[in-house]
């Protein structure tokens, strides 16, 4: 509106009308409801329906939440606080929450997993999060022996023996490469397994005896509860994606033999239930080894798990690598890279972005599969509940101590899914 | 311990089996220096770890005097939880070196598994428990029930039998754990639980209101639970068995922890002395010492005693010995002489 008729025309406006409210309908909470909640007849019965149902599971859950008991020291004596009406007893989760946690881990030292777990995040960061110095990298491929020393203690020098047999291979490599990449490549895998069956078992006695430095050793059967969860957890899922890359490009791969033992190996794995596996750890092994042999429980577990994930991971991620147009391989070829390179820098990186959900998907199911040990009398969290029930204090608790477990697990599965989106997010790099 | 775990993996796995040679359960625990006992993976009163992972109860209290008896330690025992379907074949591939977790002592599994059963000690039968507004009063009212069962133990069989036989039909409820099938119960989800009569009272016992649920008077099965070892080395056989007796046969002479060292210095009762090791020698025919039986009584006290303090009528269990009273008192337990 210009001043041109401001003074000439009576009947036209000369300020500006103050704009009006929306219609109610449409703004503020009411629309959120209409467009949301109520938008059509089908919409509105099925709000109503939800609205009904989560009415119902509050009424019967939330009185019984709200009405807890934390500082009995039986079932009994929870019944007797709550005198007849409905509540829950947490006290079991504030008696036996360490049992829960750590198993039979020695109180005094609860100390050493739960270091072993802050240095875990302080190892697992810069893999996580590419802002940190890579230097930082150097710590991480330490982590696994420093929290094998924590956790199970003994002597310093046993995971230093087997630390070397790492660097041994890293220097035949070295040293070899000059000679032949082949050659050099035959020599990394030689040389540790040289060093591990001749040599590591002597030099772990002779500097043991020469300098006994290490924590007091904690026997396998002390671990249990979410420790025991966190261990095989953790283990399986680092060390499966690694194994599910090399087995999906042996899958990929030209070489006939190779080939079919990738496949093999996939196949067999992903065709029998873990279970069996886990069966076939705990009992069948014992058969095959010579009478007298102990094999830790936990590493057979672990070895077990990580097969069958890497199974799993290797189908994930020829799913992304299937998924690249073949101008990818073309391009890489073209610019005269080898396999490796052109995998490292042109083909894996593409393909893992690709695979991300479903890989956060395995890790999750495998971090949640962990629980199936209770089958083979390992006492996770589950096994422990059952446990705890055999106590005549705590005899007949039931849902108390399946909410406590549910919600560690929670917490654990929704960050790693939390993690995952954000990742997506940061090498989204197309302009959807 | 440590270097076997990862050493003795890698050399078991490059040079094969060929360097080991057979050794006997005995020398196998005595160069361990423990005891590896099978044990239940939780049931009240009989195995379970307490608030400190210190394994208690009545079967873990035999592995204990076991443990005292072989290595004098009764510490030095490992427990090893097993479920009911890992239990045998833990067993016969040497994972443990007896199996002490509710075992029920049947044909097949002595005679077809290759276990070795080497008596009772507890003698334990199946019953059923309804609530009481059910009015029923007798198991023959049961026709057409549903009813909660453990799947993958005896008891399953035996509610098939009976049912069979007395012309009735039941509709099963399958669950897992005794702790399951209690949940399930009290939530309606059927109107019979049936397992071990010990089991059934350790269940009412910790329910809101005990009050409110029967415990039929009929027993259907025979369970005779006991300890088992595997078949073939009979020297581990009889420690296993002779163990189990010494703990019996404590409670008929009138041998307890309390004047046990009292008696050892002798008595006037041959039996008791042969019993304690103070004269026959018994221990060395067994390729033990002397003291083992008076090792085993004072770790754990005679079979009376332990049942006492671990499932006893005093204890929140509360079973009374009934069958499992000696012979003299009008149950069961009959030890052979120690002659």
């Amino acid at each position: 509106m210009s001043d041109t008729h401001a003074q000439t025309v009576a009947y036209v406006r000369n300020e500006m009308l103050a704009p009006s409210d929306p219609p109610l309908r449409e703004a503020g909470a009411v629309k959120w409801l209409r467009e949301n909640l109520f938008s059509g007849a089908l919409n509105t019965i099925l709000t109503l329906a939800s609205l009904l149902v989560i009415w119902y599971a509050l009424a019967a859950i939330g009185p019984w939440l709200l009405n807890s008991v934390w500082s009995a020291g039986s079932l009994a004596e929870c019944r007797a606080i709550l005198d007849g009406t409905s509540g829950a007893c947490f006290s079991v989760i504030t008696d036996r929450w360490h049992q829960l946690l750590f198993g039979f881990y020695p109180p005094q030292h609860y100390w050493r997993p739960v270091l072993a777990l802050a240095l875990l995040f302080a190892a697992l960061a810069p893999v996580l999060f590419p802002a940190l110095p890579r230097k930082l990298m150097i710590f991480t491929a330490v982590y696994p022996f420093i929290g094998y020393h924590l956790l199970w203690g003994g002597s310093v020098w046993f995971p230093v023996s087997v630390a070397l047999g790492f660097v041994a291979g890293y220097l035949a490599y070295v040293l070899l490469a000059r000679v032949s990449t082949l050659i050099a490549v035959f020599g990394a895998i030689l040389a540790p397994v040289f060093w591990w069956a001749f040599a590591a078992g002597a030099f772990d006695q002779t500097m043991s005896s020469i300098l006994p430095l290490g924590l007091e050793f904690v026997r396998s059967d002390r671990f249990g509860g979410f420790l025991i969860s966190l261990i095989i957890g953790i283990s399986g899922i680092s060390l499966s994606l690694p194994i599910g890359i090399l087995l999906a490009l042996g899958r990929q791969s030209d070489m006939v033999f190779l080939k079919s033992v990738c496949v093999v190996v996939i196949e067999f794995i992903r065709g029998v239930p873990l279970i069996t596996l886990l069966f076939t750890a705990s009992l069948l092994l014992n058969y095959f080894l010579p009478p007298g042999t102990t094999f830790d429980l936990i590493l057979r577990v672990i070895i077990m798990v990580t097969l069958f994930a890497s199974a799993y991971m290797a189908e994930v991620i020829r799913g992304g690598l299937a998924a690249l147009p073949k101008g990818q391989y073309e391009a890489a070829d073209a610019l005269g890279l080898n396999y490796w390179k052109a995998q490292r820098l042109i083909i894996m990186p593409q393909a893992l972005k690709i695979s991300i959900p479903g890989i956060v998907n395995t890790f999750i199911g495998l971090f949640k599969d962990t629980t199936l040990v209770v089958f083979i009398g390992l006492l996770d969290p589950i096994g422990l509940s059952n446990a705890i029930r055999a106590d005549t204090n705590w005899n007949g608790i039931y849902w108390e101590l399946f909410i406590f477990i549910a919600a560690l697990f929670f917490i654990f599965c929704f960050g790693m899914s939390r993690y995952s989106m954000y990742l997506e997010r940061r090498l989204k790099t197309d302009h959807k | 311990m440590k270097k076997t775990v990862f050493v003795g993996a890698l050399t078991a796995a490059t040079f094969g089996a060929g360097f080991a040679h057979a050794q006997t359960t005995l020398e196998t625990i005595l160069d361990r220096g423990e005891l590896i006992c099978g044990s239940n993976t939780g049931q009240a009163g009989f195995g379970a770890p307490d608030a400190n992972g210190v394994w208690q109860g009545f079967d873990v209290g035999f592995c204990r005097a076991l443990g005292a008896a072989v290595l004098n330690d009764p510490n030095a025992v490992t427990f090893v939880p097993l479920t009911s379907q890992t239990r045998f074949s833990a067993l016969a591939s040497g994972e443990v070196d007896v199996l002490a977790r509710n075992t029920t002592w049947t044909f097949v599994r002595d005679v077809d598994l290759n276990l070795t059963f080497v008596g009772t000690n507890y003698y334990d039968g199946q019953g059923f428990m309804v609530t009481r507004d059910l009015g029923v009063s007798s198991a023959l009212e049961l026709d057409g029930a549903t009813v909660c069962i453990e799947t993958g133990t005896t008891t399953e069989l035996n509610l098939a039998d009976y049912f069979r036989v007395n012309n009735m039909s039941y509709e099963p409820v399958p669950v897992d754990t005794a702790a399951e099938a209690q949940q399930q119960y009290l939530a309606g989800a059927c109107d019979v639980y049936t397992t071990d009569v010990s089991a059934l009272a350790s269940s009412r016992a910790a329910f809101a209101s005990p009050d409110a649920h029967a415990i039929l008077p009929e027993v259907i099965s025979k369970e005779p639970l006991g300890p088992v070892v595997r078949h073939g080395d009979d020297q581990w056989g009889d420690i296993v068995q002779w163990t189990l007796f010494a703990l019996i046969a404590a409670e008929e002479l009138g041998v307890t922890s309390a004047n046990l060292e009292e008696l050892k210095a002798g008595s006037n009762n041959p039996e008791i002395n042969r019993l304690l090791g103070v004269e026959g020698g018994f221990g060395e025919m067994l390729g033990l010492d002397n003291e083992w039986a008076a090792r085993a009584i004072a770790a754990v006290g005679n079979y009376g005693e332990l049942f006492a303090s671990t499932i006893g009528d005093q204890t929140p269990i509360g079973l009374a010995r009934g069958l499992n009273a000696q012979w003299t008192q009008g149950g069961l337990l009959y030890a052979p002489p120690f002659r």
